[in-house]
Parts: C-alpha cells; structure tokens; sequence
C-alpha cells in the first residue's frame, strides 16, 4: 500500500474528471474528515485517513481491500475505474442517462443503451462524455461513454447504440471474483 | 409391536413405529412391553430416525441427548423444510418501506421480519429472482438469514468504534454492522478463507460501506496483528447441526472429530478474540460468540472455557427471546452464567439453529493458567477424552501436546482398570443423571460409571 504518483495521480484523476467534471475537488476536500487515494495489488483505494492508520499494521500480503476501490491500473499503465466507484460517481456526475424499465435488464446483462431504451439524457451532452447510467426510479446503474450527442440522439433510429457500456452494477453478480 | 426384526426399509413402516415406540417412551410405566428396557426402545427408535431422516448414528445420539424426545422429532422435521428467504435492508441506501413498494412493484409479496427487527424483510415467493433484481445490485437490500441478524444486534456496535469481524464472509453480518455505526469508525472484516473475501469485498462494495478493512488472516494470529478493538463478533466456523436444512449433507458427513475439531479451533479463537479487545474501552470491551451449530460441545463448553482461562463474564445479549444455554449438560456442568446465552432453533423459531453468548472483558491482564489442575481438568472435561481424537491435528502446539501425552497416559490405565479413575474425573456425586437424559447414555460409558459407583 503506497500514495499514487505523480503520472498515477494525473491518470486516475484525468479518468474521473471525465464523468464528475471539477468536482473532483469535492473529493478530496471532505468536511467529514481527510480521504486519500493508495494504491494496493495495481488497485486504487479511496480511503479516509483514520481508516488508513487503522490498516497500516496489517500485513502487506494479508490486506485484501480498504475503504472503496475505485479501479485499477492495467499492466499497460492505463487506469480503469471499476463499477465499484460507483457510489461517489453517481452524486457527482454531471452528465447522466436514465434507461427506461424495458431496457434496465438488458443493460444490466453488459449491454449497450440502446436508443429505444434511452428514458431521459442530459440535455448538451457531447459525444464521448462519460455519463452516469441511471433507471428511472434514480437508481444508478452503472456508467458509460454516450456515443451520441444529445442533437443525435433525437435523430438516429431506435436500434443504434447511444451509451457505450463501461460498467453495470450487474458485475457484481457476475464477475464477483474479477471485481476487485 | 415394535419390535419386528430388521426388514427392507418401508418408510411407511418406520414411520408407524417412531410413533408408536415415541408414545410408548412418553409413558413409559403403563405402554411398555413387559421385558423390555428403555435402553432397548431407545436403540430401536434412533435406528429407525436414522433410517428414516438418514442421519447418521452419530449425529443422531448427540442430538438425542440435546432435545427431550418430542421436541427432537419437531427438530429433525423442521430440518427437512427450508428456512424463508429473509432480506435485511441496507438503510445506509434506502429505507425498509422504500425497499419493500419497490419490491412489491416487481412482483414480490413479502412481510417485515418481526417485531424485533426494523429493517428485515420476509419474502414469500417472488416472480423474479430475488438475488438479482435491480435493487439488490444496486445494494439496497442484503440476502441474509433471520438467525444471523441477532449476533449484530447482540454486538450492538456503536458510532465510531473500532470493531474486528474475525470470520467475516460472505460479509452479511459485517455489513449490517457498518450500517448500524453509520460508516464511522473502523470494522476489520477478516476471514481465513482467500476465496470466500471476494465475495466479501462484493458484498460490502455493493452495499457502500466505507469503513472496512478486508483482511486475510489466520484468526487465531489476531491481537499479534492488531488489537485493542471495542468490540469484536466471532462467528465462530463449526460443525453446521443448526443450518442442516441449507446444507443436508452434514447429516452424514460429521462424526465426533469434526465436532471436537472444531471445538478445540473455536476455543482458540474466542480466546484471541478476547485478547484483542480493549477492556477499559469506554464504550465497548464487548466479544459476541455465535455459531450456527446446536452442539453444546460448540457452545457452552466453549464459552465455558473462555470464562476460565480469561477474565470476562457472560452478559445478557439484548434479545428477548430464545432458548437460555444449558448450565448442565450430561455429565459437565457450567458456569451458571451461561444461562444468559441464548440458543435459537429451527423448529421453535423457524430460523436456523444458532448459538450466542455475549462476553464482556473486565481486565486486561491474561489469568496464569494454573499447572498442575491443567491437565487433570482436560481429561476430566470431555465424556470419551478428545484429546485422544484430536492428537493428529497438525497445528497442536508443541508445549499442548505434551500435555495432551500426559493425560492420555493418565487417562489409559484408568479406562483399564477404573482404579485410579476417581481421581481423573469430577466427583461422582455431580454425574447422576436425571432419568430423562439417562436414555442417551452409551452402554460402554454405563459401565464405567457402575465401576466407579463400586469404588
């Protein structure tokens, strides 16, 4: 367990700015107390200090997990957040894309939104913004890469894709072994 | 009547004569057959609830000397029918009646848990699968048992503490936990078992608990790691005679070492459990001990021997129901505070059999275990010497074993000669059993005890 570097820090905090924007800030400045990022296994963890020093007696190969995982780094360097960050996306996120109930299941099986699924979308979004995926009852569901702009989506037909599918709560079921 | 040779195993057949030998035992002076002994009407009847619930012979004595005849057959019938599904709400997301309109919207026709409960839901059947709906990925609600809602509230954790859950998987419990401490303060989920921490990390991801540590450790290493905790749960791992309607295989596959196995490993974790909490803590220095097994072997007799060797006592657990623990079991007698340890089961309370004791540390300081009485007091403990048994168990300390050595050595010539047996067993006087639980005895054991009364 060890503080991010420099490149690590940039990368992490160049992936989350994608979907929450500046508040980022909210993050890391924290009226309840100090959070902090550590990385652990290629895994970046947001942690709150008074959780830290409670963790930092426990052996190196015995620690599992702290606080909330917020991704990876893959072997290639690249940071990948995992839909385990989804609890501090979702109240940040700036753009968002609510699915109708219809379509809820099927993107919680990994699929892409498609627009005939499409309930509501933030209005402005661009193409290739991060968005956060909710239902329509406001349960967030997981996040993605709208794949077209807000214009577009009124156009194209109802079986093109308009949010590409990144990560869906529906993992936690299914790759429960790979999640973290 | 009852007692036809062995023929081919007609359910029907067995059946009929569990009956009747049940009423011939409930009255025994006037039903009984002349010349026959109770001994004998025992013997037959548990063949034939082992042939007709297939338990093993084993398992069955030692629940016979547990349950009064009625309440076993309840006891072994509950265990053929499936607990409910019950699911706890997670109110660090949502709140119990938001959760249960969202559910009924999808299908499900469900009821709270009960009056001791504020945030179990019971579901009764359901059109789509309960572990999979929207609402459970998004971590609303945790699929969990009633039985094991109860050792968290005995805990009762409060905000801010810092609280070690020792076995920890699948996380149901460390996660209402955290949701009772609102994500303050700090639990250390630890589990033994690499494998079943994934689902635990799942587990407590899906549901936003913040303030977790998941950690790999053996238990028995704990306050080496870390200690000083408020409050700590032992969910002790065991035998499983509580939950055998989840998993029916334990009906034949447990026999006498496992359970004495298991009880030589949950009195070393309950005693590093004991250590690792901090007794001048201002709000805590409390252990809760539970397991999902009905021995007492598992149970009392744990407890039992932490409150010898550690300063603690028994508290009350906070739960207004459910059975007392027993004081006196067979030929041990217990702390009578063991009565403030609450056992719940399957055919009284429709949940799966478990086991609670809450503990509370008075002093830090470990009592110096006393020599000479150490050995002489293992042997006398346990009915057939389990030390004999669980010599093989490769984790043994060298200094235990030694002790193990003397002990049997001790205890060989006695069993030969049953000269020096009076001075390796509690006194006499204590053994006489009532006749209810005399049934229960195995023959070998009656003579030895015929032997002892001539001395």
């Amino acid at each position: 367990m060890r503080p991010l570097t420099e490149a690590e820090t940039r990368a992490v905090f160049e992936k989350l700015g994608k979907y929450i924007g500046e508040n980022i800030q909210l993050l890391v400045d924290r009226p309840d107390g100090t959070y902090c990022f550590r990385l652990h296994r290629d895994r970046v963890y947001y942690v709150s200090e008074k959780l830290l020093k409670g963790a930092v007696s426990i052996p190196r190969d015995s620690l599992v997990a702290l606080g909330t995982c917020f991704g990876k780094f893959t072997k290639t360097q690249k940071f990948r957040l995992s839909v385990t960050a989804l609890d501090f996306l979702a109240p940040y996120a700036k753009y968002k894309v609510w699915v109708k109930p219809g379509s809820e299941q099927s993107f919680l099986y990994g699929n892409h939104v498609l627009k005939s699924g499409l309930g509501r979308i933030t209005e402005n979004t661009a193409q290739y913004q991060g968005v956060v995926v909710y239902s329509m009852a406001d349960i967030p569901l997981g996040f993605g890469v709208a794949a077209k702009s807000t214009q577009d989506c009124r156009k194209v037909d109802p079986m093109a894709i308009v949010v590409f599918h990144q990560a869906d709560v529906g993992e936690y079921v299914r790759s429960e072994n790979t999640l973290t | 009547m009852a007692f036809l040779p062995s023929e081919p195993p007609d359910l029907h057949v067995i059946h009929q004569r569990i009956k009747s030998n049940m009423e011939v035992l409930q009255d025994f002076k006037v039903k009984r057959e002349e010349g026959r002994t109770r001994q004998e009407y025992l013997a037959l009847l548990r063949r034939d609830m082992a042939a007709y619930y297939s338990y093993s012979d084993f398992l069955l004595k030692m629940l016979m000397d547990i349950f009064p005849l009625p309440e076993l057959i309840n006891f072994l019938e509950a265990n053929e029918v499936p607990r409910p599904v019950t699911i706890r709400t997670n109110t660090l997301k949502t709140r119990r009646r938001d959760l249960a309109q969202a559910l009924i919207n999808r299908g499900v026709n469900l009821d709270p848990l009960g009056k001791w409960s504020k945030t179990g839901l019971v579901i009764y059947d359901s059109s789509v699968p309960i572990g999979a709906t929207p609402e459970y990925l998004a971590g609303h609600y945790m699929l969990q048992g009633a039985s094991s809602l109860l050792p968290v509230m005995a805990l009762a954790p409060q905000e801010n503490e810092r609280i070690l859950d020792m076995c920890c998987a699948p996380g149901g419990k460390t996660s209402y936990i955290a949701q009772l401490m609102k994500n303050t303060g700090m639990i250390l989920a630890n589990d033994s078992n690499a494998e079943r921490l994934r689902s635990v990390v799942g587990n407590l991801h899906r549901l936003g608990v913040t303030n977790a540590v998941v950690s790999n450790c053996d238990g028995r290493q704990f306050p080496k790691i870390l200690g000083g905790f408020d409050r700590v749960l032992l969910d002790a791992p065991c035998s499983g005679t509580g939950v055998i309607s989840k998993d029916p295989a334990i009906k034949t596959n447990k026999d006498e070492k496992d359970i004495l196995r298991c009880a030589h490993l949950q009195k070393e974790l309950l005693l590093s459990a004991i250590d690792s909490v901090n007794a001048t803590s201002e709000t805590g220095g409390y252990i809760v001990y539970c397991t999902c097994s009905v021995t007492v072997e598992e149970n009392e007799w744990v407890v039992d021997y932490a409150l010898k060797k550690r300063n603690v006592r028994l508290v009350a657990t906070g739960l207004d129901f459910g059975k007392e623990g027993f004081t006196r079991f067979k030929d041990r007698r217990f702390h009578p505070s063991l009565k403030t340890t609450r056992r719940f089961y399957p055919h009284t309370h429709n949940m799966d059999g478990f086991f609670i004791a809450k503990l509370k540390k008075f002093s830090n300081s470990i009592p110096k275990p006393q020599k000479d009485e150490e050995p002489a007091a293992e042997a006398a403990n346990p009915s057939t010497g389990p030390e004999a048994v669980m010599e093989p168990q490769p984790k043994k300390k060298k200094l235990e074993g030694s002790k193990i050595a003397q002990a049997q050595k001790k205890l060989q010539p006695a069993l030969k000669s049953g000269q020096s047996l009076k001075g390796q067993r509690r006194p006499l006087k204590a053994v006489r059993p009532s006749p209810h639980k005399s049934h229960a005895q195995v023959p070998n054991r009656k003579k030895q005890r015929v032997k002892q009364n001539g001395q």
